[in-house]
């Protein structure tokens, strides 16, 4: 077996424990050396990913698979770490007690994405899904002196796991039915019964608390809100990509649609969720917060391609979820630069920034007007994606309101660039954000446009990941 | 064949953008120079595009396609015919009189002229696309930059700032959504009829498709569409935006952005699906004589200066709707003209308002008297300005007036004779507010205002010509326009107008 296949999972763990052993034996000072070594690391494997792109194999009797689709998602969890890890140097220096785990933790987490996006099967999937979390539970709870910190952590341990128990007793009740754990030979077994239903619902409901879909989106808030702003970035935008990518391969493969109209019911869940998370985004004070419930709304678009369940919209699943890590990023690196500086992120502590730091202030602006879909910014193919693949599988009443509500999210977005540009601060020095943060910016930033200008080179990526599919 | 004059022309005022990001923000002279030099630069290339557009062959000229986004069909298409080279040149006039009109500006410079300029280019773009998607790209594009100019510059009087601009950004996004989702069905069934996809307006034009699917396209468009050209009763926004909005903003808006929502329900509302046009044309124009008395009454009633053209842009749109509803020759070619003309008039207007009320603080009419005494050449402008909005002989909005009911008169008999009365109460308004504000007994207390002078009066220069040009030698405006509209008629065909009733 060519194990150079496997040669980014590999070297993404062997990152990780150095990481780690560095973290110890490093003196206090060589502990600078973390980040620039992390980023470093990061970047070397989303070079071999790249080379691996086009790969396609199935491992372990199709248990793993290494193929374009997973090698998509491979690419956007290291695009992301390395973004989040650019953007949280400083805020470790000024918020954490320790540094020491941080960066070997975040890159588990990286592990178990990207063990999710490969799985070929339940169990391998699990796996990947528990490194993920239970990595995520520690960095939630980073923060060791603040109570909201803690707080989080410890909600996120208790809801996490129950909706772990869920997907797993999901998992347990389709094998039952079908006597496999192999995705892709489910389908052979599948027959429409009871169990069958019950273990599909449980399995969705176990994904989607995972991705903040309305009703299980209680967690995310708050959570969102406790955890440290870099922890709360890769949250909202890897661990969800890691259930959006394994969400497309097990229902897409294992469940035929012909027995069971599953798109339907994520088309009602999507629906729920775009209007509920924008509602109640409306009314934030906290900037961290809105983002939050703007990001269970965006989990909402996201979902709309799958419940369109064709090449347009399953596309669209991709190339949204590849924007909206810079979109969504751009926003949350804007966001941690201004609580480095001010220690808060309500609305209030925003006001003035178009003039203590004019790029900043771009910046946040128009990460968010991309994730409110207003071109010629990534964010509006991203929808137009998504909906015309809602609108050619006849879902019209989704697309007018995934359209308006967009709309309606606008006014949320517009308040905190109202904040920055007209509020008033008492104070007015001038904010310079850091080498690295300012880096993931102009990142952000340059994604974010270049991809509403010319998609053609990532729909063409996104194409050729889906092919698996076809 | 390709030609890089239109993309030179879309793009120098981001060039400009992109310049004046680059510039220290204390460098005020040195902002406002580059924002009026790259805005004169599109101003000349769209008037030597205007002389060099070949009329004997007509059609699309100028083109230029570049594949953009395959598997959408998504071409970067520019082109211009009869209907839009008069849309792009009265763009460049409006941007070019916008950057002197704003030449008082000192506040945040850098941040003004960026917005502007990039707002002058999303507007030009809805004009020069062919592509649909192209299209509504840049006809998005112009909604962000609005609000924060509005809402770092505009004025707080009736309503606040902020209120305004959210307002006018929500009423638009609305519609937009609206519109949008219409155009995605319009190119999945187009995908669906065709086997492939495309998003050019032209080749989308050429497809039949099934009525029912027409008429549900065209009412949205008629919605998203109607917004922007404040159709009764989607208004609302448009006059406490604009009294809201600096004066730049407001010349804009009114001038040209407004006229994106007559353009696109011309050229795509009608071109592409001329049966759904044809069955909801009647909702229309029964809509456009609300504009056209509804908001003619309540002009009647206002006292503040920019709420009396806010509400009148608001009635004149009303004509525009009326002409494309009648769906004939020259009652669309009334339309376009209308469009031209009200836009460089309400421009004017909105220019000579916000030097005013710079310079006095103030836009309550009852305030004013007899500022021809200490201010003849603003009143100047403001003659030119209330002359063409109530539509005299002589200045170009008589002949999109005449024309338009010439065209509309054929079709809804009863509908243009309520109509035509409306220019009698524009009349009345329009002569009342100038009276008021301009003559009379001399005002002492006005006494320290000081006329137009230098940078000022480029805007009056530059629109107050175009008004007069357009109403004295109206074939040159006429011919260009008629080119274009011809070609679309042609594709109309023969409609029978209604089926609903």
């Amino acid at each position: 077996m060519p194990w150079s296949l496997l040669s980014v999972e590999i070297a993404l763990a062997l990152l990780g424990l150095v990481l780690l052993v560095l973290g110890l034996v490093l003196p206090e000072k060589g502990r600078l050396l973390m980040q620039p070594l992390t980023v470093i690391g990061l970047l070397a494997i989303l070079i071999l990913g790249g080379t691996l792109y086009a790969a396609q194999y199935d491992l372990f009797s199709g248990n793993y698979q290494v193929d374009p689709f997973a090698g998509f998602f491979k690419l956007l969890f290291l695009v992301a770490g390395i973004l989040v890890i650019l953007s949280a140097g400083r805020y470790l220096e000024r918020f954490a007690e320790r540094v020491n785990e941080f960066y070997s933790l975040m890159v588990f987490a990286l592990l178990g994405m990207v063990v999710m996006a490969s799985a070929g099967e339940m169990i391998t999937l699990y796996i990947g899904l528990e490194l993920m979390t239970i990595s995520f539970y520690i960095l939630t709870a980073y923060l060791l002196n603040d109570k909201l910190s803690a707080e989080a952590g410890l909600k996120y341990l208790i809801l996490g796991a129950l909706s772990s128990a869920i997907l797993l007793f999901g998992i347990s009740l389709v094998y039952a039915v079908t006597g496999t754990t192999v995705i892709a030979e489910m389908a052979a077994g599948f027959t429409i019964e009871p169990v069958m239903i019950a273990g599909i619902i449980l399995i969705l409901a176990g994904f989607a608390f995972k991705v903040s879909l309305v009703p299980f989106h209680m967690w995310a808030p708050d959570i969102y809100q406790g955890a440290p702003i870099p922890v709360t970035a890769f949250l909202s935008v890897g661990s969800k990509a890691a259930a959006f990518a394994a969400l497309v391969r097990v229902f897409i493969i294992a469940f035929p649609v012909r027995a069971f109209d599953w798109p339907l019911l994520l088309a009602v869940l999507a629906a729920v969720t775009i209007i509920a998370g924008n509602l109640i985004a409306l009314a934030q004070t906290n900037v961290k917060r809105l983002l939050a419930y703007s990001s269970i709304a965006q989990a909402g678009y996201i979902i709309v391609g799958l419940a369109a369940y064709n090449i347009y919209g399953i596309k669209g699943v991709l190339f949204y979820s590849m924007l909206y890590v810079f979109s969504n990023l751009g926003a949350f690196a804007a966001a941690t630069v201004v609580e480095v500086e001010t220690g808060s992120t309500d609305i209030e502590a925003f006001n003035g920034l178009a003039r203590r730091s004019p790029m900043v202030a771009a910046i946040m602006t128009i990460c968010m007007l991309s994730l409110a879909g207003i071109p010629p910014l990534a964010g509006f193919v991203g929808k137009f994606y998504l909906f015309s693949g809602a609108i050619q599988s006849g879902l019209l009443w989704l697309a007018f309101i995934g359209l308006i509500m967009s709309m309606v999210s606008v006014y949320y977005y517009l308040q905190v660039a109202r904040a920055m540009y007209i509020g008033t601060n008492d104070d007015t020095s001038a904010i310079k954000p850091g080498k690295a943060v300012g880096a993931a910016l102009w990142i952000c930033l340059a994604g974010t446009i270049f991809l509403g200008l010319y998609p053609g080179p990532l729909s063409d990526l996104a194409q050729v990941a889906i092919q698996i599919f076809l | 064949m390709s030609s890089w004059i239109l993309a030179i022309t879309l793009f120098a005022p981001v060039l400009g953008a992109i310049l004046i990001m680059l510039l220290p923000p204390d460098r005020e002279k040195t902002i406002k120079s580059i924002a009026a030099v790259f805005t004169f630069i599109s101003m000349a290339l769209s008037i030597w595009v205007w002389f060099a557009y070949d009329r004997i062959q007509g059609g699309l000229q100028f083109v230029q396609q570049i594949p953009w986004v395959a598997d959408l069909g998504v071409t970067f298409a520019l082109g211009v015919d009869g209907i839009s080279i008069p849309m792009l040149l009265l763009t460049n006039l409006i941007g070019f009189s916008a950057v002197y009109a704003s030449w008082r500006i000192n506040d945040r410079v850098k941040e003004f002229f960026s917005l502007l300029l990039i707002l002058i280019t999303g507007v030009m773009g809805t004009f020069l696309a062919t592509d649909l998607f192209i299209f509504f790209l840049f006809y998005e594009v112009v909604v962000i930059p609005i609000y924060l100019l509005v809402i770092m510059f505009g004025s707080s009087k009736r309503v606040t700032k902020e209120y305004a601009g959210m307002k006018l950004t929500i009423y638009l996004l609305i519609g937009s959504a609206f519109l949008l989702v219409g155009l995605i069905a319009l190119f999945v069934q187009s995908y669906y009829i065709l086997g492939y996809p495309t998003m050019d307006i032209f080749e989308l034009a050429t497809i039949d498709f099934p009525l029912g699917f027409q008429i549900f396209v065209f009412a949205l468009m008629a919605f998203g569409f109607g917004t922007l050209l404040s159709m009764f009763p989607f208004h609302a926004w448009s006059p406490d935006g604009y009294a809201g909005a600096p004066t730049a903003v407001s010349m804009i808006h009114a001038g040209v952005l407004k006229k994106i929502g007559g353009y696109g329900l011309i050229r795509i509302g009608l071109m592409i699906l001329p049966g759904g046009a044809a069955y909801v044309a009647p909702v229309i124009a029964v809509l456009a004589l609300g504009n056209v008395v509804y908001a003619a009454f309540i002009c009647l009633s206002q006292k503040d200066l920019k709420y009396i053209v806010g509400y009148s842009s608001v009635s004149h749109m009303g004509y525009v709707l009326i002409g494309i509803a009648a769906l004939n020759l020259i009652s669309i070619n009334g339309a376009i003209i209308m469009m031209f003309a009200h836009g460089v008039m309400a421009a004017l207007f909105f220019a000579m308002i916000g030097n005013l009320y710079e310079k006095s603080h103030t836009r309550n009419v009852d305030d004013f008297g007899g500022l021809a005494h200490q201010m003849p050449r603003l009143a100047a402008g403001f003659m030119i300005a209330g002359l063409a909005s109530l539509g005299l002989p002589g200045m170009v909005n008589f002949i999109g007036e005449f024309t338009i009911f010439i065209g509309a008169f054929g079709v809804y008999k009863v509908l243009t004779i309520l109509a035509v009365s409306g220019v009698i109460f524009t009349a009345l308004y329009i002569l009342r507010t100038l009276a008021a504000v301009l003559f009379g007994p001399r005002k002492p207390e006005w006494d320290h205002l000081e006329d137009l002078k230098g940078p000022e009066m480029v805007p009056l220069v530059v629109l107050g010509a175009a008004i007069l040009i357009g109403g004295i030698a109206p074939f040159t405006l006429m011919d260009l326009i008629n080119l274009g509209v011809g070609d679309l008629v042609a594709q109309l065909g023969s409609l029978q107008i209604g089926g609903m009733f």
